[in-house]
């Protein structure tokens, strides 16, 4: 299958009062055309530092790409220029944000913020990029298009916004669609929705996604592939099915468990991860998880485990994986 | 399960809020118990009005109709005094563990200021309270001079239930207290509400929208929908068969963690927004987007029913 984007040891840091906050450590994943894949991980974990990386979002400085490399399209990233890269946003690369409040421009009418990449990267007049605005609106099922093209977004609902968004990103028909926790801020049946129509546009346009979430109910629900990330490290990745019924990683074993289903029993107790991630300002040595880990051994304190092949299609970084633990992970 | 007397009573709540000309109905007429060492989950959209509804039961908003009764004896009709003291009973634990906690107070002080405004414990007592708290929520008593910058969004969580039990409450509303934190850290803080009210015979309305963990936790479970309870049942119940339409599609919209499941789901998406609560459709208020909608919804408002046992309803397909 033809790779999209290929990440490549890509080693991300703040340098903050404190330190050297070293966001992500190391991180290879790969996407390829038409596919959806899933970053999930806990508050901290690089998730959407790597995100941000892939478009040059971050703010350098304080932030550095200090190592590692980010081929999309065949063409490396990091080291394209800030007028490079705006070729790049909006027209190869989408995004959607977390909040919609905040990541659209209050003082500028929607239709004129859709309007903007058709005219910048397309070359469209003003007319027919309202033309296409107006119609982009009807297809993310925005009623009364006409109207809606011409307010701002305080007119528009949570799930509007959400939808406006979407409109924004896919107005250029990017190859990739980057969507960092997209439907974390609105309810359950706007959820749904936005959902559902991002499944049906992807179908559609055969646009890559990329889905960064903590919802492991979303993940389920859209995504063909998952990368698991703890304190700025890949620690597993694997089909959905790979990920949910055969996780091999104890954190990610944990990160199941600790969701109720619905099928629970109230008096079973949830199994929650104790502790909390480590500080990424003094990173460990080894495992990042050997803290929080029930089977950790003296080696998870001293080595780093690298991402080991378990099918061809799952990898874990676990020293459980290697051959002479085997009768452990077993136990 | 035993019989159990009624703890708290709300008849006919409501809290409307005035807003230029118009009137939002935050909450409108809710009638409703809660037993005795029982937790019910309320459940619902943002604007349903259920936070509301948990803040006037606690009378921290002044309702403007009906009354709450703690243990027979009416909250509503309290004068400041003994409100203070009726204060003892009733809690509150927030859903943002970083705008609740006074940052400029340590730790001690959070938990410690409940104990002084009810002159609970002073000097070496108070310190050896505070302590015994911290320890009960799993926290270092020692960290008792630390700011709450200090800690992480589940300690903190844990300090706000600290300070909730400080007075030792029979009643506490958790208005989304797990909401803000991660999957991980979720089920600390479930199990610790779970065994603290195991240990001290705590009644809790928990307050959440996500509807798998509000299961978990809940004996019953109430679903509101602008302003207005819709359903309320046992959770297994209400999970199992849901009878009003928007509790089908509430059930429906949670994505389930399985892919198995997820491929073969088949899902009730609804259509459009909450409308405002300024002006609500007229009838029932969910028909604009309900999919079973007839012609009555729109005319008659549904009567509030015990359609089955225990299980109540407020829609036309059930009169």
């Amino acid at each position: 299958m033809e790779r999209i984007l290929e990440v490549k040891d890509l080693h991300v840091s703040f340098h903050t009062y404190a330190g050297e906050v070293k966001a992500v450590r190391g991180v290879n994943f790969h996407v390829n055309k038409g596919e959806a894949v899933a970053i999930v991980g806990e508050s901290g974990c690089g998730k959407s530092v790597t995100a941000q990386t892939l478009m040059k979002l971050i703010p350098m400085p304080p932030g550095e790409i200090k190592k590692g490399d980010i081929i999309f399209n065949g063409e490396s990233i990091v080291k394209k220029s800030n007028k490079e890269m705006e070729a790049i946003r909006g027209k190869e690369i989408g995004m959607i944000f977390q909040d919609p409040m905040t990541s659209l421009n209050p003082t500028l009418t929607v239709g004129n913020q859709i309007m903007e990449g058709l005219i910048k990267h397309q070359k469209m007049t003003r007319a027919a990029a309202r033309a296409r605005a107006i119609e982009l609106l009807t297809m993310v099922g925005i009623p009364q298009p006409e109207k809606r093209v011409d307010q701002y977004p305080h007119e528009f609902s949570g799930g509007m916004r959400q939808r406006a968004m979407i409109a924004i990103a896919l107005a250029c028909s990017p190859k990739l669609l980057i969507a960092d926790e997209p439907t974390t801020a609105l309810d359950v049946t706007i959820q749904a929705q936005i959902l559902d129509l991002m499944k049906d546009l992807q179908k559609k346009t055969g646009t890559s996604i990329i889905l960064i979430t903590h919802d492991l109910g979303v993940v389920a629900e859209m995504c063909d592939r998952v990368i698991v990330m703890y304190a700025g490290k890949v620690i597993e990745t694997g089909t959905v099915d790979d990920i949910f019924y055969n996780p091999q990683h104890p954190y990610t074993k944990g990160l199941l468990r600790s969701v109720p289903r619905l099928d629970l029993k109230r008096d079973e107790p949830l199994t929650p991860i104790f502790g909390t991630p480590p500080d990424l300002l003094r990173p460990p040595v080894g495992c990042g998880f050997t803290a929080r880990c029930e089977s950790a051994m003296r080696v998870c304190q001293e080595y780093d485990p690298e991402l080991k092949e378990i099918s061809s299609t799952q990898r874990a970084a676990c020293w459980l994986q290697h051959p002479l633990a085997q009768n452990r992970a077993g136990s | 399960m035993e019989k159990r007397d009624t703890l708290i009573e709300v008849r006919n709540l409501k809290k409307f809020f005035k807003i230029g000309d118009n009137t939002l109905k935050a909450v409108n007429d809710l009638s409703f118990e809660i037993k005795r060492g029982e937790t019910l989950g309320v459940v619902g959209e943002s604007g349903c009005g259920k936070s509301t509804a948990g803040r006037t039961i606690l009378r921290l908003y002044e309702p403007t109709a009906g009354d709450v009764l703690f243990e027979g004896q009416s909250v509503m009709k309290l004068n400041h005094q003994e409100m203070k003291a009726m204060r003892r009973n009733m809690q509150m634990i927030f859903q943002d563990p970083y705008a609740s906690l006074n940052p400029r107070m340590t730790v001690g002080d959070i938990i410690g200021e409940a104990l002084d405004i009810h002159g609970l414990a002073s000097g070496q007592k108070r310190k050896e309270r505070i302590q015994e708290l911290l320890s009960l929520v799993s926290l270092n008593p020692e960290h008792m001079n630390r700011f709450p910058h200090e800690f992480s969004g589940g300690q903190r969580q844990r300090i706000g239930i600290a300070r909730a039990l400080a007075v030792e409450p029979k009643f506490i509303v958790c208005d989304e207290p797990i909401s803000a934190l991660d999957v991980s850290v979720q089920a600390q803080v479930v199990n610790l509400l779970q065994q603290l009210q195991e240990k001290m015979g705590l009644t809790y309305m928990f307050i959440a929208h996500d509807l798998s963990m509000v299961k978990y936790i809940s004996d019953r479970v109430a679903v509101m929908y602008l302003g207005k309870m819709v359903e309320l049942a046992d959770s297994e119940k209400l999970y199992e068969k849901p009878l009003h339409p928007y509790t089908q599609a509430l059930l429906s919209a949670i994505p389930i963690p399985d892919p198995e499941v997820e491929r073969k789901r088949e899902r009730i998406v609804l259509q459009g927004d909450v409308p405002s609560p300024m002006n609500p459709p007229s009838g029932c208020h969910f028909r604009t987007r309900c999919p079973k909608a007839m012609p009555e919804c729109s005319a008659v408002e549904p009567v509030w029913k015990e359609v089955e046992p225990g299980h109540f309803a407020a829609c036309h397909l059930y009169n």
